[in-house]
């Protein structure tokens, strides 16, 4: 009786529904997840294939070194006046943008009643989603207008009367340049590393505050004692990841950056970064050595904002705080 | 030692600092959404949406020009962004959380959260080399690919994660029951997800919607509607976020107000995918 | 009670209820705990017994919706006096978590002296007699004297609530509270803790909440029974363990229920 049982049983599906299927389903999962390591393998490869021309004629270190980018005249191509640009601003808006972010995040997570720290996330939220064209037309036809009339000219008359020394390093001005640049790249940044900081403030066991709270500490010394430090490796991971941001933000800088392709970079004067060169002259990129030079330049951002998030990886790993957690 | 009276005092210190900072940082976000919100409705006309840019003459000519090409064109550009990266981004997921066991896995973890830190624009570069290079000619679909390299990263982790977040038991209980495997990724484990996939899709969507810097050399753009209806994938392709950015920059004033137009059309698309997205999330919630 | 008169009092509480909400989680509990004495809370889970606890230094201003009825005494000193601030409270009255709490990224002498350093210490030498002091105390001096500096993360977690216990007594509680601090740990550990409470005991009021009957029946001198957010018995450890007059303590210490 067993017997027929087992065989009505085992009346088995077709192979298409069973271990074909499998087969099939599974190869077309891992083609699909090979197509994606490959396209970033073929970012990397691309880049510095479509660049090569650039690296090999003027070198691995001397493109990445060269001052000069002049795609008129002598052809001759280098990627520094960008890198400084784009290292200056990236870090000044993360210098700005550091306390501020974490100062929002400490109200939002541990002062302000449910209801406002609510209001002040979706409204966090919401600003980093604003796309960066929109951020920059309103500097375009606000920001730029208002800070030049408003701060940099009077800063500029003051130290032409003051302090002429300083007008060199003040540089023109008329508003689009770094510190404009630098200024809307930090409002950019703040609700990303403030929105990171939060979370990594949720995650802190509440074990950690109410041992600080049972020592006597006050509501701040709670946040300085325990939530800080528990969240420190949140914090630094997700600053990292907003420089990252920051180093990679395209259009805003490129519509308010002043768009100057020589050293020296002053503070008001313009400049320009790695992705808004990119941006401003690819279209217009006539001669292949130009081409290719923007290609190379593309490859050098490749290669900051890939360290840029591999540090950021490390620094979760290296500071997360594992003891203290309530298993 | 300390007194009570003083630590307060520092407390004090702390938290006006902390209302200042946050009120600094909130009144010029405040600010800039509500130029853009009213600027923006000050410039929005019927036109916009019927007629066509055409170049900066007709406007000048007094000609009734609007934006109506390049809101076809982001919806086409979208569209086929949308159909590119969702299997990649799926099949991506699947494979993280299905089956974990593929040496590759911890490869692709790495390289997918590398491209999703990537700026766009390099996602521009690179679809400029892939599409651009090869058929010999700007075009919609590889502004499609470009934002498709921005969605899939970012579809690849939320499904993972939405799929992790189903139990083990589950996949054991329809494998017990003799369904093979894909059924039970297909019909148990995917529908269970569907609100964390969903989630992750206008979260993606809304990331790359707003993008321009990799549109500018993939669907470069484009001031009329095309000829043919195959000029929208084939040809160059105006969207928003390009042509917010060209209409900005140019001398033209009227485009300048155009311009605004189009930031308040960008941002309802966008606010609309993440209110969408956290109405699910709350509809999760209440389950 | 006999022979209660003779120790003096500490701390009390009068009607005491705590409300999660609408719910009661501790109903008109009033006790007398006694100056330098072991004082045990037992009962089954969910009894109120930590919640009751965490009454006593007014743990519960921390948790949203939760509310407290009634009178806690410190030496006749109201501890809900709204006048009072429960930093102050929290300094008299120190506390021990069921699980371990070292403050992970703080060195082993840091997070001993983070109390002291909260109110302003910075006098080397006390700060480094303090945390001798306490680490002594807590019998943890000879484990960790020669790693000081290494992170509090890194001991076992034996060590690491002995570190708790030294940390909470290098502010010079008067009253230590104990939820449950060896419900986490391996037999041998808890036996370490044990021993250290009844070290303890002359120096500090201590209240323990505990689980292990056996425990209390080793480390206490009073023990309180909790029955559902109640106060059912209340005496000398020697009577509640060798004959309750309430049939539910009976009960519960005989192992028929809980």
């Amino acid at each position: 009786m067993s017997d027929n049982n087992t065989k009505k049983i085992n009346v088995s599906p077709s192979a298409l529904y069973g271990w074909l299927g499998d087969r099939i389903f599974a190869v077309s999962v891992f083609v699909l997840g090979f197509i994606v390591i490959f396209t970033t393998l073929a970012m990397a490869i691309s880049l510095y294939y479509e660049g090569s021309e650039a690296i090999t004629r003027f070198g691995f270190w001397g493109f990445l070194t060269g001052e000069k980018w002049d795609p008129a005249i002598t052809m001759e191509f280098g990627a520094w006046p960008f890198i400084v640009g784009t290292v200056s601003t990236s870090l000044g808006a993360l210098a700005l943008s550091f306390i501020p972010a974490i100062a929002i995040a400490v109200f939002t997570a541990e002062y302000a009643p449910h209801w406002l720290s609510h209001i002040i996330e979706n409204l966090v939220n919401l600003i980093a989603a604003v796309p960066s064209v929109v951020i920059g037309i309103w500097g375009v036809f606000v920001f730029t207008p208002w800070i030049r009339d408003t701060v940099e000219i009077p800063v500029y008359i003051w130290s032409l009367e003051n302090a002429p020394g300083l007008t060199p390093i003040l540089g023109n001005p008329i508003g689009y340049g770094m510190m404009t640049a630098t200024i809307i790249l930090t409002i950019m940044i703040i609700p990303f590393t403030t929105a990171l900081t939060v979370d990594a403030f949720r995650m802190v066991p509440k074990e950690q505050r109410e041992a600080a709270s049972a020592l006597g500490a006050t509501k701040w010394e709670v946040i300085r004692m325990a939530v800080i430090p528990y969240s420190r490796g949140g914090i630094l991971a997700g600053t990292m990841l907003s420089l990252g941001r920051a180093i990679g933000e395209t259009m805003a800088v490129a519509m308010l950056i002043g768009n100057k392709n020589t050293l020296p970079f002053t503070l008001f004067g313009p400049g320009s970064t790695m992705a808004s060169v990119i941006v401003n002259e690819f279209r217009e990129a006539v001669e292949n050595i130009h081409l290719t030079s923007l290609m190379a330049v593309g490859f050098y951002l490749f290669l900051i904002s890939l360290i840029v998030n591999l540090a950021a990886a490390y620094i979760q790993r290296k500071y997360a705080v594992t003891g203290g957690r309530a298993v | 030692m300390r007194s009570l009276r003083s630590r307060y005092a520092r407390d004090n210190v702390v938290l006006v600092f902390i209302i200042l900072n946050t009120v600094a940082v909130l009144i010029p976000l405040f600010i800039i959404l509500g130029y853009v919100i009213v600027q923006g409705f000050n410039y929005i006309s019927l036109d916009l949406f019927t007629k066509e840019l055409g170049s900066p003459t007709r406007n000048m000519m007094g000609e009734p020009t609007g934006l109506v090409h390049t809101i076809i064109g982001t919806a086409v550009v979208d569209i086929m962004a949308v159909l590119i990266s969702i299997p990649f981004g799926i099949g991506a997921g699947v494979m993280l959380s299905e089956y974990p066991d593929h040496w590759a896995n911890p490869i692709l973890r790495v390289l997918n959260d590398t491209l999703n830190g990537m700026p766009a624009v390099l996602k521009g570069l690179l679809a400029f080399v892939l599409v651009v290079k090869p058929m010999g000619s700007f075009s919609g679909l590889s502004g499609g690919v470009a934002l498709a390299f921005v969605m899939f990263p970012i579809i690849a982790r939320a499904t993972e994660s939405a799929l992790m977040n189903i139990p083990w038991s589950i996949r054991e209980a329809g494998l017990a029951i003799g369904l093979p495997r894909w059924r039970v990724i297909l019909s148990t484990i995917i529908p269970a997800a569907k609100v964390g996939l969903v989630t992750g899709f206008l979260i993606a969507f809304a990331r790359a919607a707003g993008e321009a810097a990799p549109l500018v050399f993939t669907s470069f753009g484009n001031n009329y509607l095309p000829v043919k209806w195959t000029g929208w994938i084939f040809g160059p392709v105006d969207t928003l976020p390009q042509r917010l950015y060209n209409l900005a920059i140019s001398p033209y004033e009227h485009w300048h107000g155009m311009g605004w137009a189009a930031a308040i059309i960008l941002l309802a698309v966008i606010t609309a995918s993440f209110a969408a997205a956290r109405f699910f999330i709350r509809d999760k919630k209440q389950e | 009670m006999d022979n209660v008169i003779e120790n003096k009092l500490r701390l009390e509480t009068i009607g005491l209820s705590v409300f999660y909400g609408e719910n009661p989680g501790v109903k008109d509990v009033s006790l007398k705990i006694y100056d330098k004495k072991v004082t045990a809370l037992i009962g089954p889970s969910g009894c109120g017994k930590t919640t009751f606890l965490r009454a006593l230094n007014r743990m519960h201003d921390l948790t949203r919706g939760a509310k407290v009825t009634g009178k806690a005494l410190i030496d006749g000193q109201d501890i809900y006096d709204p006048k009072l601030d429960p930093v102050i409270i929290r300094r008299k009255i120190g506390m021990v978590f069921q699980k371990p709490t070292p403050f992970p990224t703080m060195s082993i002498y840091d997070n001993v002296v983070a109390g002291l350093k909260l109110v302003g210490f910075r006098d080397r030498k006390l700060l480094d007699e303090v945390c001798e002091r306490s680490l002594r105390q807590s019998a943890l001096w000879d484990e960790v004297k020669d790693r000081l500096k290494t992170p509090g993360g890194s001991l076992s977690g034996g060590q690491q609530q002995r570190l708790s216990i030294a940390r909470a007594l290098a502010v010079e509680p008067e009253v230590l509270l104990m939820d449950e601090p060896t419900s986490s740990l391996d037999p041998q550990s808890t036996n370490r803790i044990e021993e250290l409470i009844g070290e303890l005991k002359d120096q500090v009021t201590i209240i323990i909440v505990t689980h292990n009957m056996q425990q209390a029946s080793r480390v206490s001198d009073y023990t309180a029974f909790f029955y559902i957010g109640s106060l059912i018995e209340y005496n000398k450890t020697t009577k509640i363990f060798t004959s309750p007059d309430q049939k539910r303590t009976e009960e519960y210490i005989t192992g028929q229920f809980g």
